[in-house]
């Protein structure tokens, strides 16, 4: 039985949990490489060109610690959303810049929707090289994509009800990929949370309202994930104390969407950039001087 | 009166200014001036700090034309985040105080008539849109042969036998374009100009090196922001090929893109972004049709371009071919680049030798 290996980067943190219960219910088994460690983003930095973004160094890396462990390796290609939501060009060239840089099998499909290629077609083709019939593929598509919808909603709900506190609220803007990386965002977020701030995230809202709601703050704007995160701070704006960028460098549309957005704010903001030799000791005295500028008290 | 601007790429300035100059009766188009170590010292100041170098060229140049009291500035856009330069640009003007408003003609790489008639309705409510489409024809056929002519010069200035001779000429040229009046006339005036073109002595010698450029657009087409790569590899006497100019982007790219993708199909499946898939296609052809280097250009953090890296390094290790690859950004050093290219050119002549 074939096995294919999921990269714990990029696109496993918009599709990951779907791509397992497809898996799942397709019967295939699976390897998902482990949370991003100083090893992986070595490996990465191997591979890379020194200028590429550090996301996109630690996607090749975790594909690097996958390519001996599994058959095949699920590397998707995501073009655009329709109606002026086009994603970065490294989503772009992922494929074929892994295709050309390793010799292993891959599983691939690509979301065009401006040419008609969906998810759904992906999946299909997908199922289609695992030698599972129609069928299968179809239970299994649905399946996932129920699961998908309730864990996605309750996301929001969480989210929504967070704005509703009393305390001091932080909205955190960047993409998933960084935010729940180990090596980029996480020590942030748990930096933030052990000092009693309640962090909201601005890609777990609704982004059928955050990417409408962005025309308020930028109105040529056409990367969809930005376009979200600039509609999740008009969305939130009312509603909280600060808000604290994070992106990776050099991230091409963060790079304008949020100097857009900084200079457009009323409400005091943080922008952290972070790269492959980033200390949390430098981040750390950044954190506290924010934090103490908001009003919030420390823990130790 | 309106003064309308526009940031500097090339000489493209000439058919820029012969087309507005001529849609806009009323207006005055600003004079820009010339990009110097002064613009983008001003770009780089105003600019977010890891933005690709375009950026900081075009804003330096934008300051310049505003405090030569312009206030309509014009700015194209690419596939990739060049399209989304104008509005943070807008914002950076005006959070410097400069009251401007700054036209985007082409976002996400892709436009329509309506959009620009829309856009232009702004300069002045006013315009004729049948002399627009007239004297758009016109610049168009005038960006047309100043891209032709542009490519027999650079096979050839590298071989010439009183030195200047190509540049003076192609001055001269440029003066008289700027002048013509109708169709007819500019035809005639590019005729006159290639056979004198084609009657400059040259000495091209069977051994000469062929060297092929390629990489991102804006780099590649405004001299200053590659430090006259171009006129350096010249001195040394190497025929240049190079692909991107306007004329492609604007006619030829969309219907080239699907040739290029067949035609280097185990190198490239889906479009890189931008100008990155184009570049891989090229560099396979020039492999195959025996050049002797490539150099590859892009301003730095140019993400498309970035991509596509890693891919041509593997064409040229396959080939066999050597590559270059120049990363430009406001801090890069003429002498670096000099010692490089020497270096550079000294490696293609002892593999020619061998």
């Amino acid at each position: 039985m074939s096995r294919v290996g999921i990269p714990r980067s990029l696109f496993y943190y918009y599709y990951g949990e779907f791509w397992k219960d497809f898996l799942d219910s397709l019967d295939v088994p699976y390897i998902v490489s482990p949370e991003t460690n100083q090893d992986i983003v070595n490996r990465g930095i191997k591979i890379a060109n020194d200028e590429m973004c550090l996301s996109l160094k630690n996607y090749l890396g975790h594909v690097d610690y996958l390519k001996d462990k599994c058959d095949y390796i699920l590397v998707p290609r995501i073009s655009n959303f329709k109606n002026n939501n086009q994603t970065c060009t490294n989503f772009w060239a992922a494929y074929d810049i892994v295709k050309n840089k390793f010799s292993v099998n891959l599983l691939h499909y690509n979301i065009d929707l401006e040419k008609g290629d969906t998810l759904k077609k992906g999946l299909y083709k997908i199922g289609k090289e695992l030698n599972k019939n129609k069928y299968e593929i179809r239970r299994a598509y649905r399946y996932a994509y129920t699961k998908e919808k309730k864990r996605i909603k309750k996301n929001h709900i969480i989210n929504v009800n967070k704005l509703k506190l009393k305390t001091i609220k932080i909205l955190i803007v960047g993409h998933p990929y960084n935010l729940y990386d180990d090596m980029i965002g996480k020590d942030i977020i748990k930096y933030l949370i052990k000092n009693g701030i309640e962090v909201i995230y601005s890609d777990k809202f609704d982004s059928k309202i955050t990417n409408s709601l962005s025309k308020k703050l930028s109105k040529d704007l056409y990367f969809k994930y930005s376009k979200d995160n600039l509609g999740a701070i008009v969305y939130s704006q009312k509603n909280i104390n600060g808000i604290i960028f994070i992106s990776s460098f050099p991230c091409a549309p963060d790079s304008l969407a949020n100097e857009l957005a900084m200079r457009k704010l009323k409400i005091p903001y943080l922008n952290l950039v972070i790269d492959d030799s980033t200390s949390f000791t430098g981040l750390e005295t950044r954190l506290e001087s924010f934090l103490d500028m908001l009003g919030g008290t420390l823990n130790d | 009166m309106t003064k309308i601007a526009f940031p500097h790429m090339g000489d493209y300035h000439i058919p820029a200014n012969f087309l507005l100059s001529h849609i806009f009766p009323n207006t005055e188009v600003i004079k820009v001036p010339k990009i110097t170590s002064k613009t983008i010292e001003i770009g780089t100041k105003y600019s977010p700090e890891f933005v690709c170098t375009p950026f900081k060229y075009t804003l330096g140049t934008m300051i310049e034309c505003l405090d030569k009291e312009a206030d309509t500035l014009i700015q194209m856009g690419g596939g990739c985040r060049y399209g989304y330069y104008a509005e943070l640009q807008e914002k950076i003007l005006k959070d410097l105080g400069y009251n401007c408003t700054v036209i985007n003609l082409v976002t996400e790489g892709t436009t329509n008539f309506k959009r620009i008639n829309k856009l232009l309705k702004q300069i002045d409510p006013k315009f004729s849109k049948i002399k627009a489409l007239y004297y758009g024809f016109i610049t168009i056929k005038m960006v047309k042969y100043m891209d032709i002519i542009d490519d027999y010069i650079r096979e050839n200035i590298g071989f010439e036998i009183n030195p200047g001779s190509f540049e003076s000429l192609k001055e001269e040229m440029l003066i008289s374009f700027s002048h013509v009046k109708n169709y007819h006339e500019l035809y005639k005036t590019y005729k006159r100009y290639l056979n004198k073109f084609y009657k400059i002595k040259v000495h091209k010698p069977d051994n000469r090196l062929k060297i092929g450029i390629i990489g991102e657009l804006y780099t590649i087409m405004e001299p200053f922001s590659n430090y006259f790569l171009e006129k350096q590899l010249a001195k040394h006497h190497i025929e240049i090929k190079r692909f991107t100019n306007v004329h492609y982007l604007l006619f030829e790219k969309a219907r080239k893109y699907k040739k290029y993708q067949k035609y280097s199909k185990e190198y490239f499946t889906y479009s890189l972004g931008a100008d990155a898939s184009d570049n891989i296609a090229r560099c396979k052809y020039l492999c195959e049709k025996n050049y002797d280097g490539i150099i590859h250009i892009k301003s730095s953090f140019c993400t498309p371009e970035i991509g596509a890296m890693p891919i041509i390094n593997k064409i040229a290790s396959t080939y066999q071919k050597p590559v270059l690859f120049f990363s430009f950004d406001s801090a890069t050093s003429e002498t670096g680049i000099q010692t490089r290219l020497e270096a550079f050119y000294d490696m293609l002549e002892m593999r020619k030798e061998k």
